[in-house]
Order: structure tokens, then sequence, then C-alpha cells
């Protein structure tokens, strides 16, 4: 499944936060998208995922989902968004409970996703009791209980420490390798975007629209730190979005 | 310094870059503690001890004479009559109409109450046209609406159900809805992120989440629903601890009246205790 979006404007009471944006996803590659704080990346990432509708344009859908997929277009959230008062496999059961899953399969799904997050040991463990890290990678493991055909992760590893991050960005090549997911990745961490995008796309300040998309063609697990080429691409995309950070930095919120 | 072992070679090597550079050691002193408190620590048994020494000051008290038998019963006394209500079996005519009023009376009261008070956090036409309705009744004393809930349900059991209920309801559903109000957006976003169905939203979501809340919005809720209590049976009731205070002030017994509110204070709390079990066993998943 490919999703399409055609020029794509968002407002909010008269303050445009997005203007124009045309963009293709093609099935089994990572978009990175950065842009300087306030630039509108998390409400475009909502706007695709469908919990807000756009003010002017249209995201389609081209194709259909795999039959397996449950929930076709999923999120990872910065914050993790788990339920509290549910331990790791409640949490992950909470996503199939409304699909009419037969018992067998559920559990069977929980254990596939938890092996493949490593997350196995910590089955009965509640969300207080985890380390930022393992509470994301259960994010990740409920994210990958329904078979999303495109995943959306807004910051997904923000709130954790940098050791952690490259931890998981390693997790993340690792499943992407075995299964060739499509992904939408929002990120503030240029790192990150020349590590894990197949293009990049750079928004501009508010109202946010695509400066550039930088294409990235070495393969996903060669992407050693260090590579020369990943720093020069790091280093442009830091030239390009410096003077927009800059200026965005200096603006009112409201203004 | 936490590790002996380490502040024994520190001390070492600062003495022997002293004596190599015959620099004098500078004055060495712990830094002094600032952080603690501000954090409610469980102390089960200071509670229980300051009862005790209020309860034995007054015996002396009244055993010396400093305070007058008409000022004060004495303590020892009023466990006498205690005693005596207890083996004549009266205590049990008195308290078992009393708390099977108090349960269906809170019971319906908090039932309604935690219902609408969900409705009113869930759908913003029902918050409209409630808040300020519940806001206009929630001041209102609602002792002195029982001669209407006497003509509405009758003299017996129905008028202190109704009071007892209705008490009860204004502060659950302003508890509730809070409550409601105040369940994280963010894990909402995610359910209908995942597409839950609205019914599940709110089932798995939204009530426990303002699980917290609606529980300690009981605690206030339930208090009062025993202070209406007594006021339903002031009037017109035969046995209850309500009337047992009743008569017992009417005649200036003093003792009686104050094993009456003893018995209240005891109430008072056992339900507290049973809604701190409930807490436990509902929020384990909180620290
Ligand atoms: N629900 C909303 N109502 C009104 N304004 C909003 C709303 N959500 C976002 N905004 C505004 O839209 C702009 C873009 O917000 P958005 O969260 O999409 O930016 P972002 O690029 O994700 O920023 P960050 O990098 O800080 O996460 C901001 O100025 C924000 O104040
Ligand atoms: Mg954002």
């Amino acid at each position: 499944m490919e999703l399409q979006l055609e020029n794509i404007g968002h407002s909010y009471d008269g303050l445009t936060v997005l203007q124009d944006i045309s963009l293709n996803i093609p099935t089994g590659r990572i978009i990175c998208v950065v842009g300087p704080s306030g630039c509108g990346k998390s409400t475009l990432l909502r706007l695709i995922g469908g919990l807000e509708r756009p003010t002017t344009g249209q995201v389609l859908q081209l194709g259909s989902p795999p039959a397996r997929s449950i929930n076709p277009l999923t999120y990872i959230f910065q914050d993790f968004a788990l339920l509290p008062w549910r331990t790791v496999e409640g949490n992950i059961s909470l996503v199939l409970e409304d699909h009419q899953l037969k018992t067998a399969e559920t559990a069977a799904i929980i254990d596939d996703v938890l092996a493949r997050t490593k997350l196995s040991d910590f089955r009965t463990a509640l969300p207080r009791q985890l380390s930022g890290g393992m509470k994301q990678r259960v994010a990740i493991a409920r994210a990958l209980a329904v078979s999303p055909a495109v995943m959306l992760m807004d910051e997904p590893l923000s709130a954790l420490d940098s050791q952690t991050r490259e931890l998981l960005m390693d997790d993340l090549i690792g499943l992407w390798i075995r299964e060739k997911f499509t992904a939408i990745y929002v990120t503030h961490n240029l790192n990150e975007a020349v590590r894990l995008g197949h293009s990049i796309v750079i928004l501009s300040r508010r109202p946010g629209q695509i400066r550039e998309v930088v294409e990235i063609d070495i393969p996903l697990d060669q992407r050693h730190p260090g590579e020369p080429e990943l720093e020069s691409k790091q280093q442009h995309l830091w030239q390009m979005m410096r003077d927009e950070a800059a200026a965005a930095d200096k603006e009112l919120i409201d203004g | 310094m936490a590790d002996p072992a380490a502040a024994a070679t520190a001390t070492a090597k600062a003495a022997a870059a002293a004596k190599a550079t015959t620099v004098p050691t500078k004055a060495r002193r712990s830094v002094e503690f600032r952080g603690g408190g501000f954090v409610p620590q469980s102390r089960r048994w200071i509670g229980l001890v300051v009862f005790i020494v209020l309860l034995l000051a007054a015996e002396a008290g009244t055993r010396s004479g400093f305070i007058s038998n008409l000022t004060l019963p004495r303590p020892s006394d009023v466990l006498a009559t205690f005693v005596e209500l207890f083996q004549s079996g009266l205590l049990w005519k008195h308290l078992l109409p009393s708390v099977s009023r108090l349960m269906v009376g809170a019971l319906l009261g908090a039932t309604v109450g935690i219902g609408v008070g969900i409705l009113i956090g869930l759908f913003s036409l029902v918050r409209a046209g409630l808040v300020p309705l519940v806001a206009a009744i929630f001041p209102i004393p609602k002792i002195a609406l029982l001669p209407l809930f006497v003509i509405w349900f009758g003299i017996d059991e129905g008028s202190k159900y109704a009071l007892i209920a209705f008490g009860t309801f204004t502060p659950t559903v302003v508890a509730t809805y809070g409550a409601v109000d105040n369940v994280d957006r963010t894990l909402i976003r995610m359910g209908q992120s995942f597409s839950l169905s609205w019914f599940s939203i709110v089932r798995k979501i939204v009530l426990p989440g303002a699980m917290p809340g609606i529980l300690s919005g009981l605690r206030i809720s339930l208090a009062i629903a025993i202070i209406l209590l007594v006021a339903a049976e002031m009037l017109g009731a035969e046995y209850g601890i309500g009337a047992y205070i009743l008569e017992a002030g009417a005649l200036y017994d003093l003792e009686r009246l104050f094993v009456g509110v003893t018995i209240l204070s005891i109430l008072g709390v056992c339900v507290s205790a049973a809604l701190t079990k409930v807490e436990k066993h509902l929020l384990r998943w909180r620290v």
C-alpha cells in the first residue's frame, strides 16, 4: 500500500501550520521528516494517520493494505502512550481485543512480537517497572502486533538517552531488514535521519513547506557511524536547517 | 562520601600531595544535609497514641474533678454504657438499620453520581446541560429538603434513602467528571489511532484513568453520607444511631451521646479503611 499526499495544507484558527505539501510514500521505505520546532511535523503525521482532517488537499491511499494488516496506519508516540494499569502483555493485547481474533491467535501474535523486540522475559511487568528504552520497545511491539502497512513515528527516540537511542536504532534497523515495513519517521535528530531514512524530507519553518528531499542509497545495514557519505549528507542537512531553525527560534509561538 | 575505601584512598592521596608540595591540607567536612521531608511516611501507631493520650487525659481530668462531669463524661463511663448497650442487644438493633440505610443510600447516590459524572465528562451536550444544575444543587443543605423528601418518598425508609443518595450524588458527580477530564488525552489518541471502538476507549482507557479521582471523590461522598444518615434518622426513626443520639441528647445523657458519636466515628473509620482496601486493589498499578 502506498500513500500519497496531495497539496496538503493545514491551519489552526487562522494560523497556517502546513502549506502545499505533496509527497509520495512508497512501500517498504522509511521516509524521515526533519524541520525546525513548530513547523508542523506532528501535525503532518496526525493528518496522514487520519487523526485530523487537513484544511486543504488530501491524503490518498493507493491500493489496499495487505489482508493480514489489522491496523494499516499505526503510530509510535514520543511519550510511549502505554496504559500504566496494564502489563506489557496487556498493553499489546489491548490493540488486538477489538478485532475478534481467536485466543490462540492473539497469544501467538503477542509471543511473536515480544520475541522480536526481545521482551519475552517482561511480559507481566507494569510500565512503571520499565526503563524508557524498554517502554518504547513495548510500544514498538504493540505497533508490530497489528501488522501495520505504514508506521507513523513521531520522534520515537527523543525521550531516551543517547546510548539507549543507539541501541533502539539498531533494533529498528534489524526489524526493517527482517520485514521491510513502510514508515514515516519524524525527528529532530539529523543523525537518526541519516541512519534510518531512505529519503529525508526537510520542512521549512512555519508554515511548513517541503524545502528539499534528500535521498540516501546506502542500504540501512551498511550505514556505519563515521561513514563519509553519511557525514556529508548530515552536514548538508544541517546547513539547510540551521537558518530555518535560528529564525524559527526567534518567532513567538502565537505570532 | 559513601565508600569508606574510596575516602581512605582520597585521604592518603591528599596527604601524599600535601607532603610532596608541603601545602597545608584544607579543612574537610561533609556537606550539610538539606533534603528530606515533604513526603508522607507511614507511621501507623502515632495516630493511636494521640488518641489514647487524649482519652487518658480526659479520664484523669474527670476523676480528679478538674473537669466536671457535666462538661465531659468520663471515658470509662462511656465504655461501660457501650458495653451495656452491647449486652442488651440494642446495639445491633440500632446499628443494623443504620448500616443498611447507609449502604442503600450511598450505593444509589454513588452509582448514579459516577454514571452522570462520566456522561458529563464524555458528552459536551450533557456537560452544558447538567453542570450548571449540579452547581446549583451542590450548595443546598440537603437536610433542609428532608420535609420535601418525606412528602415525596414517605416517612419510612424511602425518604432516608433519598436524602443520603441525594447528598452523595452531587460530590460524586463533580469528582467523577473532573477525573474524566484529567484522563491523559494522549492515551485516548493512542486508542483512536489503533481504531479501538468508542466503547472500548471508554471502558479500557477513560474509566481506569479516571479511577483514582473517582475513588478519592468517594471518600468525601461517603463521609457526607454518614452525616446525612444521622440527620435522616433524627426525624422519625425508631431505631438507628441517629435516633439513639437524638434521644440521648434530649435527655442530656452525655454518656449515651458519646457512645453514639463514637459508633459513628468507628463507622467512618471502617468505611475509609474499606475504601483504602479497594484503592489498593484497583490502583495496584500506581507506585
Ligand atoms: N491542536 C492545536 N491547536 C492549535 N494549534 C496547534 C495545535 N497543534 C499544534 N498547533 C500549533 O501548530 C504548530 C505546529 O505544531 P506541531 O506540533 O505540528 O509542530 P512540530 O513540528 O511537531 O513541533 P515540535 O518539533 O516541537 O514537535 C505549532 O505552532 C503549534 O502551536
Ligand atoms: Mg512534534
